[in-house]
């Protein structure tokens, strides 16, 4: 066995000194300059991505082959620390402000998390796999909780923490009934053991049980029921974070799992993927037609969202390999487009919130007037996940419409249109209110200047794949993770 | 080829967007300057699509594409930036142009409430993009990202701009098109799917190489040619599905309306000729006979519904379900005399009923009102020289020899006497049959608005109110439009001429 590749864990080894440093410093900082943990956590993130540039192109496999940094993996950890930057960007002003007390330790968590994430990305191995997740989910309880005074960050933290312990052990069974069909924990290895299995019902149970733990973390329905609640009470940076990057991570090891570990099985779960897929875009959409509170629409609407992204899983029932490749990078590309409209949006919310901090839909109305800027950005992003063109969101539905017409399933395509039209629904009507309603409160918001960047950054990414979509198709095939 | 005739398409339609731009970072009130900049932006367009025009080669090789540009966009998917013109997108593009540039002019002085001359002008000329996009692109992605684009402008056009139940009508019209769009991209996946580049060996999206390849079983050929069918019919709008057009037309602002009118219903029927019969032909053959029947059921529905209108936006509205059920009855024929009425009957109709939604607009901003009986009667002693041109608009539109409206419905019920072969001629002649006792509906309900609202003796009240005439900006955004209606009745050859070699090669696929 090698030596361990230390360059391959470098930007891991680089957060983590990260998070060790927030924690330490904390300890010596006045009150007054609490928000300097900001600024460490934001050196530790950009020089994460730092040394992810010097990985770029290279192809390593080190721990045994637990953890493998190639194309997917490296575009996974790219993903993650963007999204930390602006989810620190977004962070600074709202802890400063509401929740003041331990500053240190919010930073220590997030990061904490988002190293989980990075970890997920490159893990090739079940026991690899459960320990990031629960890298990336143990420190989002604790934020999630962490309005200490508010009886409903209390009840998000609690309703986050069972759910997600629940499901959890659902899963970890699942991957021990694996290991003991085909002794290993090695995803390839697991691959190669059930390739010539057939339709073996315990290795089916297995497989579902896994995805039942994973479906916990993308939220998608039936496993659902605590994301509304905790998205609501948790502080707002921290709803934008686990409907954003933790959402993605689960999506990240979903995929590494289905296409490498589970590949021969695709008659078993892509069925279940489908039923997953249609539940969990029409229950999000019809469910999020009736919110009047700004933050329990998006929770909703990212549970719909996350129903698009199921569908290419649904679509690769006995495939060929042409047709697993196009699942495999609508997928990718859905996970990415959406993962910053949807912070985008967030990042707005947090803006409003400074003023209103009741979050109702209502207080949208009239918005370009006292905040033009704020609100146009807003409609970009709501266009997006609309997913009309020329935006950004446009290119993600695309290529999952293009994937479920290839892989012969024009109904789920079909579904999906009719859920886009509801979506687009709520969408736009939250849109037009900021356009055409008087506002009731006509004073001037006031954006602080990360929040502004973080935006910015946002509406950047959001606009440009819509006008120049090669910018993220160049990424999949280059996602070396399936062999297409 | 030169440059310019290369790059001409792509300048004509995006000198509008660029124009959008330039205004977004106009502050808000230096009104002048983004009044100037709206103008020169539509009227460059208009200036290159009358180029285009000029160094069109005509006759025979009005079948084949010019001005091409093809280059590669999203090589992922095999999506190219293809565009180009031929004897049938030609009249749209220039009619897009035309129509947005008088638009422009209108709104110079007409600026519907809440005044944003900023907003309204860029979201027009971004709606120009969309439009003009749509008729020359050769590409499904690029023609459906063009369609699409024009959405957004035209809701925020309608919810704010609007009258009545502005947003309710924006977002009906919005839901209702994208119901049908998404259905038409399904559709053009599964014919990507399908395909294979003459080129390079994969899949492709584009037009010109998507004809005569074979898509499957005929089973599933229907099913792509039924999502074809949705978008194009939504947009068109055909009879079931026309329900949001009377909602848009009615509540919109009148730019709004002479664009939805004019334009955005003709990127449907647009849509079955490049697109829907080309690609799918014995599809399209085994579906005609249904299209015709709905289109006949439009001709008279919309008629009677006319009848039964008391306001007179959504009496014209009502007019259009029906000018474009003679359309679409013209384009189910399958044949050459059906089709070249249908382009006709689709600048024909984009021409007068542009007018028409002017003329309302006009009159609405002076009697605030636009029930047919608070007008009139007298508007021809109150307003003589509106009076006068809504009774030559309203006499084109029931299709009077002579006038620009006439030419389309003759031809179109014409050619449904002697289909393609193949189809039920006894069914089709029915349908003209049908659509001649619509003309004649037609002719009823034109001329008994002209009586309530144009003859009779109007009150003293009314006459006392001394309410501006045509004005100069007026007649000059009115004026190309009435000699168009004029000219292309007296010498329809104008538009034939440049159709009808191309619409040779398209129905010859009939024959």
């Amino acid at each position: 066995m090698n030596a361990i590749d230390l360059h391959a864990s470098l930007p891991e080894i680089v957060l983590t000194s990260a998070i060790m440093l927030v924690l330490f410093v904390d300890l010596f900082l006045p009150d007054r300059l609490k928000a300097w943990n900001g600024l460490i956590a934001m050196a530790g993130v950009l020089g994460s991505i730092v040394a992810l540039i010097t990985l770029v192109g290279e192809r390593r496999s080190t721990f045994g082959g637990m953890f493998v940094l190639d194309g997917y993996a490296l575009l996974f950890k790219f993903l993650f620390m963007s999204i930390a930057v602006i989810v620190i960007l977004i962070s600074v002003n709202y802890l400063d402000e509401t929740v003041r007390s331990s500053q240190g330790e919010f930073y220590f968590l997030l990061l904490t998390s988002f190293l989980g994430m990075m970890l997920m990305a490159s893990a090739r191995d079940l026991l690899m796999l459960f320990v990031s997740l629960e890298l990336v989910s143990a420190p989002g309880f604790l934020v999630a909780g962490f309005r200490k005074k508010d009886a409903r960050s209390n009840e998000a933290a609690v309703k986050f923490f069972l759910f997600g312990v629940l499901s959890t052990a659902v899963m970890l069974f699942g991957m021990s009934l694996i290991y003991g069909i085909t002794r290993s924990t090695n995803l390839v290895e697991i691959a190669g053991a059930l390739k010539n299995t057939g339709h073996d019902s315990l290795v089916a149970a297995s497989i579902l049980l896994i995805i039942a733990g994973f479906g916990f973390k993308v939220s998608a329905v039936p496993f659902h029921f605590w994301a509304p609640d905790t998205y609501e009470g948790s502080p707002i940076p921290v709803a934008a974070f686990l409907s954003v990057a933790s959402k993605a991570a689960g999506f990240a090891g979903l995929l590494s799992l289905m296409f490498v570990g589970f590949i021969h099985q695709t008659e078993v779960w892509a069925p279940g993927f489908a039923i997953m897929s249609v539940l969990t875009m029409t229950i999000g959409n019809v469910v999020a037609l009736q919110q009047t509170n700004i933050v329990r629409l998006l929770a909703y609407s990212s549970i719909a969202q996350a129903g698009y992204m199921l569908l290419p899983f649904a679509v690769v029932s006995g495939a060929g390999p042409s047709v697993l490749r196009d699942a495999f990078s609508a997928a990718l590309i859905y996970i990415l487009i959406y993962s910053f409209m949807n912070v985008g949006a967030f990042a707005v919310v947090i803006a409003v919130s400074r003023k209103q901090p009741s979050n109702l839909i209502s207080d949208y109305d009239g918005l370009v007037q006292r905040e033009p800027g704020l609100a146009i950005a807003m409609v970009f992003f709501l266009v997006s996940l609309a997913g009309i063109p020329p935006m950004a969101g446009f290119w993600a539905k695309f290529f999952v419409f293009s994937s479920a017409i290839h892989g012969d399933a024009a109904w789920l395509g079909a579904v999906m249109v009719v859920n886009s039209i509801i979506g687009a629904y709520y969408y736009l009507t939250v849109a037009s209110r900021m356009i055409l309603r008087p506002a009731e409160d006509t004073s001037r918001i006031g954006v602080p200047y990360p929040i502004v960047v973080a935006i910015a950054l946002a509406v950047i990414v959001v606009v440009a794949v819509g006008l120049y979509p090669n910018f993220f198709a160049h990424f999949t095939p280059r996602s070396t993770l399936i062999a297409g | 080829m030169s440059g310019f005739d290369t790059w001409a398409l792509s300048l004509g339609v995006f000198i509008p967007v660029v124009g959008a731009l330039i205004i977004t970072v106009i502050p808000k009130a230096q009104e002048a300057a983004i009044r100037a900049t709206a103008v020169v932006a539509s009227g460059l367009a208009l200036v290159l699509s009358i180029v285009v025009v000029a160094r069109f080669h005509f006759g025979e090789s009005t079948r084949v594409f010019q001005f091409v540009v093809n280059k590669s966009w999203i090589d992922t998917i095999g999506a190219r930036y293809h565009l180009g013109t031929d004897g049938i997108s030609l009249p749209m593009f220039v009619l897009t142009t035309l129509l947005v540039f008088l638009c422009v002019i209108y709104s110079l002085k007409t600026m519907p409430n809440p005044r944003n001359p900023k907003g309204f002008f860029a979201l027009i000329l971004l709606l120009e993009t969309g439009m003009a996009g749509t008729f020359v692109a050769l590409d499904l992605v690029l023609f459906f990202i063009f369609w699409e684009l024009v959405l957004v402008p035209m809701y925020f056009l309608i919810a704010i701009w609007g009258s009545e139940r502005k947003e309710y009508s924006a977002i009906k019209f919005f839901l209702y098109t994208l119901f049908g769009s998404v259905f038409m991209l399904l559709a053009f996946l599964a014919m990507y799917f399908r395909s294979v580049d003459p080129v390079t060996g994969g899949h492709t999206f584009d037009m010109v190489a998507l004809q005569g390849q074979n898509f499957g079983s005929t089973a599933y050929v229907n099913l792509i040619f039924a999502g074809l069918f949705l978008g194009f019919a939504i947009k068109v709008p055909m009879w079931p599905f026309h329900t949001w057009l009377p909602d848009a037309h009615g509540d919109a602002p009148t730019v709004g309306s002479v664009l939805l009118a004019g334009i955005l219903l003709k990127m449907g029927t647009y849509g079955f000729i490049r697109i829907a019969l080309p690609l799918l032909p014995e599809a399209a053959h085994d579906w005609a006979p249904y299209i015709g029947g709905l289109a006949v059921i439009a001709i008279l529905y919309g008629a009677l519904c006319c009848l039964a209108q008391k306001d007179i936006k959504r009496l014209i509205a009502f007019s259009s379900v029906g000018h474009m059920g003679f359309i679409m009855l013209g384009i189910s024929t399958l044949t050459q005399t059906g089709i070249n009425a249908a382009i006709f009957g689709m600048v024909a109709h984009g021409v007068i009923t542009g007018m028409l939604f002017f003329l309302a607009g006009s009159i609405y901003e002076r009697f605030h009102t636009r029930q047919i009986d608070d007008i009139g009667p007298g508007l021809m002693q109150i307003l003589p020289y509106m009076g006068g041109i809504l009774a030559f608009a309203a006499i084109a539109s029931l299709g009077l020899p002579g006038l620009a409206g006439f030419w389309g419905e003759v031809f179109a019920l014409l050619a449904a006497f002697n289909p393609a072969a193949g189809l039920n001629t006894g069914l089709f002649r029915a349908y003209a049959i049908l659509g001649g006792v619509g003309t004649i509906l037609t002719a009823g309900y034109f001329l008994w608005l002209l009586q309530r609202l144009n003859l009779g003796k109007a009150s003293e009240a009314k006459l006392g109110e001394h309410l501006d005439d045509v004005r100069p900006v007026e007649l000059a955004a009115w004026a190309p439009l009435l000699v168009g209606i004029l000219a292309l009745g007296i010498y329809p050859a104008v538009i034939l001429d440049v159709t009808n070699s191309a619409v040779n090669g398209l129905t010859r696929l009939f024959t």
